[in-house]
């Protein structure tokens, strides 16, 4: 493709190859609906024009049959489509369990990314080929939205929940990754480079940009500082849940519903503690709403999960 | 044979006599002036956005410049263009006249209409002179109630208070297409253009409320922080985008719907030939705004909600097209065996309907979930609107211009200048927003105001065929303007149609008709001239 008009954006990973490939398909039927449309509206504007002579007798001004035919036969095309496209949507919804997790943090204007040996980096996102990722996004102001052209994905990072991603890069390479929905005055500048690696490479760079510290680790350093352990932790006096084994099982609420103990609840769990209520305990603990930063709350987060496999990890 | 009765224009002539008139025909001039004037406001900050964009740092404004020329660019667009042009302009004037008659059920509500949305216009143009405001139309939460800089409760302001002008402008239609209707014009028997101003009534009425109510909420929740879409205080930034586009989805059907209306009157007159299908074009336009309100979840597929929502709005989305589709074979089919003339509105109506077709076409890419998560929020969703909006809703506009123009003020306009005029905005339209399909295909956000360089050459096409349509679009302003003052004046009938309204003397006398008309027959009911030439 030329350098001066790009017309077809790159594809990184499977899925966007499958995209483009619907993309096509669409195309296609698109031109076979409209086609005719143009064609003969500029053929009947030519040949029925005034003053120019033309067989206008039997006209006629309405036919069921055909008014059925043109809304039922794109009406099943749409049908056709939609089934398509909504697998393909419903596949990007649904990680592998072994997905790599990778936190990130929006906030106005930048992208921040947490590894989980607790590399970070900043509006660059390094990934290694082959691998399902699987991000798990916050905001910690405004609505932005990770867009990386190159897989065909994109995804809002609101305020007060969190979201995710996943893909599976399979071509190396550097890639454009943007904000896409409008987060304020340097929107625009909010870009970043997505950059895929082999697998050895990724494990070098790892290594060269690698901490000490895991994220668990810091979360649980975190867990300590901020009192965290007076209440649930093993000595503790006071009646609070053990957080032992937690994450992903279900937690029965004081109001008799039933959720299961996922990276939401936790958050939810931290900022707000009085919405959910786990059965059983008196609704005490404080509010950490405006103690931690929504990284510092994804390490605890992070930490809380590395409890619940404990048995099964050295 | 009676004298006739001096013209609507002609029955006085001071300011006061226009200011405090009840006449739905003064009416619609006045619309007609302050739309014309917004219009011009809106396409002045297209205008720096597309200038701004020619170069990739984007050198002429600043970051928040750039913000609040595009914001302004949509709040005025939308609400003080889009939604009252077609209906406060044509359907004022019109619709008493298509069904026979006097007035609108309600002339003096109708006054007030205008004044209120001129308050609403006041208010928006303070906010351009105390420095705009940078949250995009959409408003959305919590960048709109806690982080923005900008004049934000004051463009609510302005928004909630040209709601009201809509509400009421819809209550009157819905009552005067109800009561007012000339004796033996049966619902089979009313023009298309009303059944479209019928459709879009309803949607006015039930959808602006939702989108006042949301209004006062964003002043509210900014001025005295209530929480409702504050996460930190429990509150959810999803409702409000749920709240706003229960509104703006059905909005964008407010602004379409009067245009396929218009479409279907000219297309008829063009061919001179009923429009075919009659009752599947009226019945499409219930149908669209019917559907129109249980599809506006597919502005928010990448914004977390449930994915099974997800999939339900977007099956609906998919399936308004077929409505849509439907007008469009029928005004295909009536060009059939029709006699046509190949005059400005005919030229504007099938531009109106080749950019449409784009319009709705990559609108249905846009509601395919999967194809939508890569395009939502750049510059495809950019074109796609556009060319639905823009494309579509203002070229119907401009050939409404053109086809009533000679009822409105008795004049004729030189016809080739329309089809100059009509045939340059077609090409600078598409050279303008199809490059924008490409740029957004290839991964170019929309609201950027610096971007990659490798997207230079679509931006520059882009802002070239802005400069030639903007030139297109100020082209009537001078040749209308000039037939005010120097053309011969025109029959009541000059397109040789059909309609009530062509009945009656162009310019038509301060009440319409001197007697109320009986209506005998179907509408379009254009002789069958089994000739080969007319
Ligand atoms: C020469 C004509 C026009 C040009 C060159 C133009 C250009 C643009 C551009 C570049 C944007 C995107 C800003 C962005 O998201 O980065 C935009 C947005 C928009 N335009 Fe236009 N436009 C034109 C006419 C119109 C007209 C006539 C209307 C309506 C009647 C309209 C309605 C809108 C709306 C509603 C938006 C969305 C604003 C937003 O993103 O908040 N435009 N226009
Ligand atoms: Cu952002």
């Amino acid at each position: 493709m030329s350098d001066f008009i790009a017309l077809w954006p790159e594809s990184a990973s499977a899925y966007s190859g499958r995209i483009d490939l619907l993309m096509w398909v669409f195309t296609a039927l698109v031109v076979a609906l409209s086609a005719p449309v143009f064609i003969l509206i500029a053929y009947y504007a030519w040949k029925y024009r005034a003053g120019r002579k033309a067989d206008r007798s039997d006209r006629v001004n309405r036919n069921t049959l055909i008014e059925i035919s043109w809304a039922l036969i794109p009406f099943i095309l749409i049908v056709a489509l939609f089934v398509w496209s909504t697998r393909m949507f419903f596949t990007v919804h649904q990680p592998p369990p072994d997905a790599m997790e990778i936190n990130v943090v929006a906030k106005q204007w930048m992208w921040k990314f947490e590894h989980a040996g607790g590399q970070r980096e900043i509006d660059e996102l390094h990934v290694p080929v082959g691998e399902p990722v699987r991000l798990s996004m916050a905001s910690q102001d405004v609505i932005h939205s990770l867009y990386i052209p190159a897989l065909r994905l994109k995804q809002d990072v609101v305020p007060g929940r969190y979201t995710s991603l996943w893909f599976e890069a399979d071509k190396p390479g550097i890639y454009a990754l943007a904000c896409a929905e409008f987060c304020g005055a340097d929107h625009s500048e909010m870009t970043g480079r997505f950059i895929v690696m082999e697998k050895p490479a990724f494990a070098a760079w790892l290594e060269q940009s690698g901490t000490d510290v895991s994220l668990a680790a810091e979360g649980e350093k975190l867990f300590r500082s901020n009192g965290c352990s007076g209440c649930h932790g093993p000595a503790a006096t006071v009646k609070a849940p053990d957080l032992e084994g937690l994450y992903g099982s279900p937690v029965p609420l004081a109001d008799g519903s039933m959720v299961t103990a996922d990276d939401q609840y936790i958050r939810d769990s931290i900022l707000l503690p009085q919405s959910e209520i786990a059965a059983g305990y008196p609704p005490i603990m404080p509010t950490f709403k405006n103690v931690l930063s929504e990284d510092e709350v994804m390490k605890l987060v992070a930490y809380i999960k590395s409890l619940a496999t404990t048995e099964d990890t050295p | 044979m009676t004298e006739n009765p001096p013209s609507y224009l002609d029955a006085g002539h001071t300011i006061r006599s226009w200011l405090l008139t009840t006449d739905h025909k003064r009416i619609a001039v006045l619309y007609l002036i302050s739309v014309t004037f917004f219009f011009l406001v809106g396409g002045a900050a297209a205008g720096l956005v597309r200038a701004d964009l020619l170069t990739p740092e984007g050198d002429l404004l600043t970051n928040e410049g750039y913000n609040r020329a595009f914001t302004l660019h949509g709040v005025i667009m939308v609400w003080f263009f889009l939604i009252p042009s077609i209906p406060n302009v044509f359907g004022n004037f019109l619709i008493p006249l298509m069904i026979g008659a006097r007035d609108l059920a309600f002339p003096r509500l109708n006054l007030l209409s205008w004044y209120i949305y001129m308050l609403g216009g006041l208010f928006t143009l303070i906010v351009l002179l105390v420095g705009g405001v940078d949250t995009g139309w959409t408003f959305y939460t919590p960048l709109s109630s806690m982080f923005s800089n900008g004049h934000v409760v004051l463009v609510a302001a302005a928004v909630f208070i040209v709601g009201f002008s809509s509400i009421l402008t819809g209550l009157n239609f819905i009552v005067t297409i109800h009561k007012l209707r000339a004796p033996g014009m049966g619902w089979g028997r009313m023009p298309l253009f009303v059944w479209s101003h019928y459709a879009t009534s309803i949607i006015l009425v039930l959808a602006t409320p939702v989108l006042s109510i949301t209004l006062v909420l964003i002043a509210a929740e900014r001025l005295f922080g209530l929480g409702i879409f504050d996460p930190s205080l429990g509150g959810d930034p999803l409702l409000f985008q749920h709240l706003f586009w229960f509104y703006s989805h059905p909005a964008v059907y407010i602004m379409v719907l009067p245009a396929l209306g218009v479409i279907s009157e000219l297309v008829a007159a063009a061919a001179r030939k009923p429009v075919f299908g009659y009752s599947f074009v009226a019945g499409s336009s219930i149908a669209i705004a019917i559907i129109g309100f249980f599809v506006w979840g597919h502005h928010m597929f990448v914004s977390g909600q449930s994915m099974y929502a997800s999939a339900v709005f977007s099956f609906l989305s998919l399936a308004v097209a077929v409505p849509s589709g439907i007008k469009v074979y029928n005004w295909t089919a009536t060009l059939y065996k029709g006699n046509i003339l190949l005059d400005p509105p005919f030229l504007f109506a099938m531009s109106f309907i080749g950019l449409f077709v784009v319009g709705g076409l990559t609108g249905l890419a846009l509601a395919m979930l999967s194809i939508d998560v890569h395009v939502h929020d750049t510059y495809f969703v950019v074109a796609h609107f556009h060319y639905i909006m823009v494309g579509g809703t203002i070229s119907a506009y401009f050939g409404a211009l053109h086809f009533w123009w000679p009822k409105m003020f008795g004049r004729m306009y030189p016809l080739t200048w329309g089809r100059i005029t009509a045939a340059t905005i077609f090409f600078g339209f598409n050279l303008t927003f199809f490059p924008q399909f490409i740029l957004g295909f290839l991964g170019m956000p929309r609201r950027y105001h610096v971007y990659a360089p490798e997207f230079q050459t679509l931006h520059v096409l882009s802002s070239a065929g802005s400069t030639l349509l903007g030139f297109a679009y100020l082209l009537p302003f001078v040749y209308l303007g000039y037939s005010l003052v120097a053309s011969k004046r025109a029959s009541a009938n000059p397109w040789g149609a059909t309609g009530l309204e062509w009945t009656v003397p162009s310019p038509p006398p301060k009440h319409n008709f001197v007697e109320i008309p009986t209506v005998t027959g179907r509408p379009y009911d254009y002789p069958v001239d089994k000739e080969d030439s007319r």
